[in-house]
């Protein structure tokens, strides 16, 4: 097996051992992007140089005795988190030339832990979209099958996981742009609680619901990197100060699933899903009970207004945090000679894409003067019924399993003229995040086309630990996150 | 809920868009159809449900009143459009 394709424990275990230098993992990597990256398109930037520097250093602290499991590891940000001194454009014109001169707490959090950073990895404009097709640079490529998306909007990382491009990879969820792209792409996407990661540094889209988490080939990958990025941080007032439990040695924690309670939750099993996804999802809760779980259905009647309750508030919260982007202190400028007024609008309009645009639009509307109360306050009381559900279903069980997506991974441009369709890619992973809670997609099998499908482990808020150790003993029990796509 | 050309224009106002006309007039139709299908969440019946802004428990934090050397000015600056004496720069807001 080449450097490239090892998984982070794998390397680690070479690098302890002396059988590899991080400058040889980070050089074998960076031939891969070289090879590889003009079909799939995963990255927006790259940084060879600082990073064969990074990993220069790192093999003088291993050669001195250190040792850390992530100390060498190359691994790729998803370019909507800040980092010092390397652009940082969120798939926007209008963050055009900007250079942050501050590194996101995660990113920092993994600098310290002695990560070589490659690069920053494509994105749907600002997360907003399914697909990568919203980047305002290109659409990346699933690296199972060039003519179709990796998912969105962590679309970069996802493919440039399944493509050995990088280790491991940073994305950000705020209503399953981890998972999906994960599912769509064959890997492991992890998206913690709301609260478990700072956001300090992540270029905000919605407030309530953004939450930083990692995109991995495997789920002891993803303990590892959650472990190094989770945790309080005093500049965001939003991470709980809650204990990180050392998530890798709780993988392999109890008799295989003796005890566990699994629920399956039958509004996640909808006509017009892709037949063999219910299959595969299907299977895969039979191997659990295998495993010692105990299935049982449980129900979230609310999930059918997931939807529209999130397309209400994410873009409301949306409008507002893109107030931002005026041409004043950062990014494109658009002048024609009028006042400032003239200048904000032209600046917006020339500065965002059309499906920015278009929530900056939805969430205006509503929280306008006579529409507040029947828009965003009535998704926000829907809301609470949707937490109330999982707070419901979780005093009956430890995990929920469900499709991560109604599909796999569909043609670029095929639902482009559609909003709407786009939006219910969405549909599956939507609720999570409105209930603030953790969890994750690994995969689960493959449909006709030799398409991944991804299977979600939904846990209780803050309970990342219970839904790594049942992933953890699914992905033992199976071989497909062995798979690796052909390039 | 149809949204009229005028709405389109208003909400593009508030928001401080600049649309072209055949922007305005597929947010119009896009926009109504988007609309249209969250009509659903008006059968729900939320009247004595508190809304939720955020899952987090309430709280508030606090810390120690330390001074902190701030990033220095050119570092921000280095960022701007268009910066003079040490300020952002911006078209003249008075005649």
């Amino acid at each position: 097996m080449k450097p490239h394709q090892l998984t982070i424990h794998e390397a680690r275990d070479r690098l302890t051992a002396g059988e590899l230098t991080a400058v040889e993992l980070t050089e074998a990597v960076m031939e891969r992007i070289l090879a590889v990256d003009n079909d799939v398109k995963a990255y927006l930037t790259l940084t060879p140089e600082e990073a064969l520097d990074q990993a220069r250093a790192i093999d003088a602290r291993r050669a001195a005795g250190e040792d850390g499991p992530l100390l060498g590891i190359p691994l790729a940000i998803k370019d909507v988190l800040c980092t010092k001194g390397v652009p940082t454009t969120c798939g926007s014109r209008i963050l055009e030339g900007f250079i942050p001169p501050y590194d996101a707490t995660a990113v920092a959090r993994l600098k310290a832990a002695g990560v070589v950073l490659l690069g920053k990895t494509n994105v749907d404009e600002f997360a907003m979209g399914s697909s990568t097709e919203n980047s305002a640079f290109f659409t990346t490529h699933n690296p199972w099958d060039l003519s179709r998306v990796p998912g969105g909007s962590s679309g970069g990382s996802a493919a440039a996981v399944a493509a050995d491009e990088c280790l491991g990879a940073l994305g950000t969820d705020t209503g399953g742009s981890v998972r999906q792209p994960a599912s769509l792409c064959g890997v492991v996407g992890l998206k913690p609680a709301y609260g478990r990661v700072s956001r300090y540094g992540l270029i905000a889209f919605a407030s309530s619901l953004d939450q930083i988490g990692v995109l991995a080939k495997d789920v002891t990958d993803a303990a590892i990197i959650l472990e190094a990025i989770a945790g309080h941080d005093p500049r965001d007032s939003t991470s709980m100060d809650a204990p990180v439990p050392d998530y890798v040695s709780g993988l392999k924690a109890g008799d295989g699933l003796a005890g566990v309670r699994v629920g399956v939750p039958q509004e996640y099993f909808i006509e017009g899903m892709q037949p063999e996804v219910e299959a595969a999802v299907r299977a895969a809760v039979d191997v659990l009970a295998g495993l010692g779980a105990q299935v049982q259905e449980v129900s979230l009647p609310h999930t059918d207004y997931a939807l529209p309750v999130y397309y209400l508030i994410a873009p409301s919260e949306a409008s507002a945090n893109l107030a931002r982007y005026d041409g004043v202190r950062y990014g494109l400028r658009v002048e024609d000679g009028g006042g400032p007024n003239e200048m904000f609008k032209a600046t917006r309009g020339q500065g965002f894409g059309p499906e920015v645009k278009r929530r900056i639009m939805l969430g205006t509307y509503a929280l306008s003067a006579g529409y507040y109360d029947a828009y965003y306050l009535k998704a926000q009381k829907a809301r609470t019924l949707i937490k109330s559900d999982f707070d419901a279903a979780f005093e009956q069980v430890d995990v929920i399993v469900a499709p991560t997506s109604p599909t796999t991974a569909f043609r670029i441009e095929e639902k482009t003229d559609d909003p709407l369709q786009m939006y219910l890619c969405d549909v599956f992973t939507l609720s999570m995040n409105l209930a603030g809670i953790g969890g994750l997609s690994l995969p689960c099998g493959f449909d006709a086309n030799s398409l991944p499908i991804g299977l979600q482990i939904m846990g209780p808020a803050f309970g990342e630990e219970q839904v790594l150790r049942v992933a953890y003993a699914y992905e033992q029990a199976t071989e497909w996150h062995t798979r690796r796509p052909e390039l | 809920m149809k949204l009229s050309r005028e709405q389109v224009e208003h909400i593009a106002e508030l928001a401080r868009l600049a649309l072209s006309e055949e922007e305005k007039a597929l947010y119009q139709e896009q926009l109504s159809a988007i609309l249209e299908y969250f009509e659903r969440l008006q059968e729900l019946n939320t009247e004595a449900i508190p809304p939720t802004a955020t899952v987090l428990p309430l709280r508030s934090g606090m810390r120690a009143d330390e001074p902190k050397p701030p990033f220095p000015r050119e570092d921000i600056l280095a960022n701007a459009p268009a910066a003079e004496e040490g300020c952002f720069e911006v078209p003249p807001v008075l005649e």
